[in-house]
């Protein structure tokens, strides 16, 4: 008995927090049909806005894909001094509001610094231009393929990376044909929870960007901007956008977990 | 069992086990990667945030007091540090509530139920505040109005932190040995009796860590509380908004030193769980 009551609560909770207002969100933009949803998302800026948004996520998939594995590799792999700071300054990203991100990078690579000033006049804008949004975007999303890789390569253990190597094959060769293949459902989570991060960040972003209509637009500042003009069906159809891709993303991770048990 | 654990304790390695190890690359491989790991961590956060507390400090500490203590910045961190408290509070009952009734009953529709704990890690920020206002705006088809209040403040944060607890405290449930609880029950201790003297006090840390992984995320969170929150100065304004408001007014030093703030209270919580952590470990 009290066991259902417990139930309920959990379920009652669940209901009014996260199904009923992702519910509501579909039924709403698909009230008056298909149409208007397809017509919102082909307008130049919108198009423009999901390109945008891919290309910096994207940017930012590859740059922290790199990095991850190969920092996953150096702090299970190898034994240096400062090892354990590297590991524990890993997840510091994660702590910063995003809107600090912004700051943070607007007040080292925005044209009123040095260095700003420096790479602009070589004609790369980085603040209120995409390089400064693939830098936001890798900031937020950091460890997330760090943090997925590690714990597969310090379980797999060395010994067939080991034989590979008595077996005269190159640092390259076991790196491509033994841990790679063992690591690749990890690296492939990390990825996926990367991107999703990227496509959906909007405060680091939102401050690095300057919000250009149709410039530095991404998919999330198209949702707020549209909404804040007061024109819904747009807004609410970019949102339906990112929330089918927050559903993939669910269901995408739910399915790589478990391989990772087996 | 036994040689599970030498394995463990060999992959962790000791000074010994490395020497012992071939490792990808060499000595002199690691100190390049070393290099290059640091380099992008500074290139991209280290300096960047190092910018932040430096531009905070500039007018000296009593400048920078000043300018955490202004009215509005004043009101904008106390409303977040209320709302985080409040929103933390919440997260541990409810999470711990969720996280048992994932483990320990089964009903229809159960894994449905524990995958949709994860939506609001991938559901966009932005996507969750409008989310929630439809829900819980002025048009609210449940006849329920948050919009441009400070309870529509501590629902988004709710809605953004809702996975924490549960999922610190699920796999800590899941391993748990049952034989206490049931030499407990025999014994003839109540069910409430059960849970708060033998599962509860081995929930703690994992409730704890939770807890402060929720505060952390809820002090520093922006995208959803813009659109439900109307953003009022004095009275729904968090303080990433607060600081977002600076930056666009080109008001940099305030908003360096108000996100000083929420960076130095962000990592003493990290630091302080860490710490917990440790002794829970220890303690075993």
């Amino acid at each position: 008995m009290a066991k259902v009551a417990l139930r309920v609560v959990a379920l009652t909770y669940l209901l009014f927090l996260l199904v009923l207002p992702v519910g509501i969100v579909f039924w709403h933009t698909f009230q008056s049909g298909i149409g208007p949803v397809l017509d919102a998302l082909s307008t130049p800026n919108a198009v423009h806005a999901i390109q945008l948004t891919v290309l910096v996520a994207g940017g930012a998939v590859v740059a922290n894909t790199v990095f991850g594995v190969g920092t996953a590799l150096l702090i299970v792999r190898h034994r240096f001094l400062g090892r354990r700071l590297l590991d524990a300054l890993l997840d510091l990203p994660i702590a910063v509001s995003p809107v600090v991100v912004g700051l943070a990078l607007i007040l080292v690579y925005g044209r009123a610094t040095g260095a700003g000033l420096w790479l602009g006049e070589r004609g790369l804008d980085v603040i209120f231009a995409p390089p400064g949004m693939i830098l936001a975007t890798i900031f937020v999303s950091l460890p997330l393929v760090v943090r997925a890789v590690a714990p597969v390569l310090e379980e797999i253990g060395t010994e067939q990376e080991q034989a590979a190597w008595t077996l005269g094959a190159s640092t390259f060769q076991t790196f491509r044909r033994i841990t790679l293949p063992a690591i690749r459902w990890a690296l492939v989570f990390g990825v996926v929870l990367t991107l999703a991060r990227g496509l959906g960040e909007y405060g680091a972003v939102a401050v690095v960007s300057g919000r250009l209509v149709g410039q530095t637009q991404t998919a999330t500042l198209f949702v707020e901007e549209r909404f804040q003009n007061f024109d819904q069906p747009a807004a609410y159809a970019m949102a339906f956008l990112l929330a089918a891709m927050a559903i993939v993303v669910l269901l995408a991770t739910n399915l790589l977990r478990p391989r990772e048990a087996a | 069992m036994t040689s599970a654990t030498t394995d463990q304790i060999g992959a962790y390695g000791g000074p010994a086990a490395a020497g012992r190890r071939r490792t990808l690359g060499s000595r002199a491989g690691t100190g390049l990667g070393v290099g290059m790991a640091t380099l992008y961590l500074s290139l991209i956060v280290f300096i960047p945030l190092g910018a932040v507390v430096l531009r905070a400090g500039e007018g000296g500490l009593t400048g920078f007091w000043r300018a955490v203590t202004t009215p509005e910045t004043a009101a904008a961190l106390t409303l977040t540090v209320g709302a985080s408290l409040i929103v933390v509070a919440v997260d541990v009952v409810m999470g711990t509530l969720i996280a048992w009734v994932l483990v320990r009953d089964r009903f229809p529709g159960q894994r449905v139920v524990d995958t949709l704990i994860d939506m609001p890690f991938a559901l966009p920020t932005i996507v969750a505040g409008l989310v929630l206002l439809t829900l819980y705006g002025p048009a609210s088809p449940v006849g329920i109005d948050l919009a441009y209040r400070q309870a529509g403040v501590v629902v988004a944060l709710l809605f953004v932190t809702l996975p924490f607890v549960v999922r610190t405290v699920q796999p800590v449930l899941l391993e748990l040995d049952r034989e206490m609880e049931q030499a407990a029950a025999s014994l003839g201790a109540s069910p409430v009796t059960v849970f708060r003297r033998i599962v509860l006090p081995n929930l703690y840390p994992a409730i704890t860590a939770g807890a402060a992984l929720s505060f952390a995320r809820a002090i520093s969170e922006f995208g959803s509380t813009v659109l439900i929150s109307g953003n009022l100065p004095f009275k729904t304004e968090v303080a990433a908004v607060h600081i977002f408001g600076q930056i666009q007014s080109d008001n940099i030093q305030g908003a360096a030193a108000e996100s000083t703030v929420l960076l130095v209270v962000a990592l003493l919580v990290l630091v302080g769980l860490d710490l917990v952590q440790r002794w829970a470990a220890r303690r075993g």
